[in-house]
């Protein structure tokens, strides 16, 4: 499994880069859309995106827009990890083509949660108190 | 406030766990010293006691006092959930056991499930969600949504309906935090229409029940691992006599145990194990493991 994580905070990318990381995904990054449109001519594509929703020179939402716009990219999964907490923003990426919608800040367990709600992780063991 | 860190002695954590048995019926396995740590350390803070030490000379008290002991028994109650917590067990309601259950119901076109452990809501909330989302064909019918916690606050916490970003964040699909959640402030609420479906109360598994009706689907997930051995088959025998005849029993990992085979068949949904009232569960369809 591969991420891609598109944020322009450096001090982000490596957050998110070092759970997915650990849940088991190769990493690749871009700072902002029209970066992760340039990473995204290589393949293989990665399986998902994770991306921030306010960034400068291409935005998380413009960017969800040109991938679902693009036949050989609209098939990838694409989740909004964003401080965009309205609900009409959530509503915006999600007809825009994001899957699903993380808001910051979130803990370790909610990213897992959200990939495995994605299929893309397989349930983790139960731990119980 | 919170007090600072004691590491407690084996002799107090023994006493404090047959304090907690006597009030709760809920059992402290050793070696969950950091879990009262954990739960009564702002406890003591909000009590004014420098550190568990003195909280626990405070309960040690021939007369303790009463608001005191509920605070702690309510600290010590597990609150951990999530909604779609264990993603199985829901896989496992929404495509074989509500399926199942509402063509069965379809005539008394009534529906009943009972979250046992419904701590601050979000397991009852998630079924509420998914039978309105998945399930139009019960639209119009009569459905007893109901939730019970020992714990007093959690119940509140439970009909307020009201999480934090961290709490939605965590196993709720985006499509369901916007549909059927508003927000208020920096909180989410749920719908009132939803809200109003579900019914919370307060009550203690370990002792005697109030009158209930029968129940089509029960979850009763992580919870009984915290009684002991006796208390828990109690409880089974128990929701044994609220669960319809060809309802649904769903426990938490590990929570089965060997006796559960007297009175419960298992049924394997996928990655899943639920249960069924032991005579009822030949012929059912879906296809159960005598």
């Amino acid at each position: 499994m591969k991420a891609l994580i598109v944020d322009d905070s450096r001090a982000m990318r490596m957050v998110v880069a070092r759970i997915v990381t650990g849940l088991g995904f190769e990493v690749c990054q871009a700072g902002n859309g029209a970066e992760a449109l340039e990473v995204l001519q290589a393949e293989p594509l990665p399986d998902v995106a994770l991306v921030d929703w306010n960034m400068p020179v291409m935005d998380g939402l413009s960017f969800v827009k040109a991938v679902r716009a693009d036949s050989r990219l609209r098939a990838m999964t694409l989740m909004m990890v964003t401080t965009e907490s309205e609900q009409g923003q959530i509503v915006r990426a999600l007809a825009a083509g994001a899957h699903e919608y993380l808001i910051k800040p979130f803990t370790e367990d909610a990213l897992a949660a959200k990939l495995e709600l994605l299929g893309l992780i397989r349930p983790a063991g139960m731990v119980t108190l | 406030m919170t007090a600072a860190a004691t590491v407690l002695r084996p002799d107090t954590f023994t006493w404090f766990s047959d304090f907690l048995r006597e009030r709760s019926a809920i059992s402290l396995a050793a070696g969950k010293e950091y879990l009262v740590e954990s739960r009564l350390a702002p406890v003591a803070g909000e009590w004014g006691h420098s550190d568990l030490d003195e909280l626990f000379d405070a309960l040690r008290k021939p007369i303790p006092d009463s608001r005191l002991t509920a605070r702690v028994v309510d600290a010590m109650t597990t609150n951990e959930t999530s909604f779609f917590r264990d993603p199985g067990s829901f896989d496992a309601l929404r495509d074989k056991v509500l399926p199942d259950m509402i063509a069965r119901r379809s005539d008394a076109r009534s529906l009943s499930v009972w979250s046992a452990a419904s701590s601050s809501g979000q397991e009852l909330y998630t079924i509420a969600m998914m039978l309105d989302n998945d399930f139009p064909a019960v639209s119009g019918w009569q459905l007893d949504l109901r939730g019970t916690d020992l714990s007093t606050s959690m119940v509140e916490r439970a009909r307020a309906g009201r999480f934090s970003p961290f709490e939605v964040n965590r196993g709720l699909p985006a499509p369901l935090l916007v549909n059927y959640f508003r927000r208020d402030g920096r909180d989410y609420v749920i719908a009132d229409g939803l809200r109003k479906r579900c019914r919370f109360d307060a009550m203690n598994l370990a002792t005697p029940w109030p009158v209930l009706p029968k129940f089509d689907i029960v979850f009763c997930r992580n919870v009984l691992i915290y009684f002991d051995q006796e208390v828990r088959e109690r409880i089974l025998t128990r929701i044994r006599s609220v669960l319809a005849p060809d309802g649904y029993l769903f426990l938490g990992p590990g929570e089965a145990g060997p006796s559960l085979s007297d009175r419960f068949t298992q049924v394997r949904i996928g990655s899943t194990l639920v249960y069924q009232p032991l005579c009822q569960s030949l012929g059912n369809s879906i296809g159960a493991q005598p």
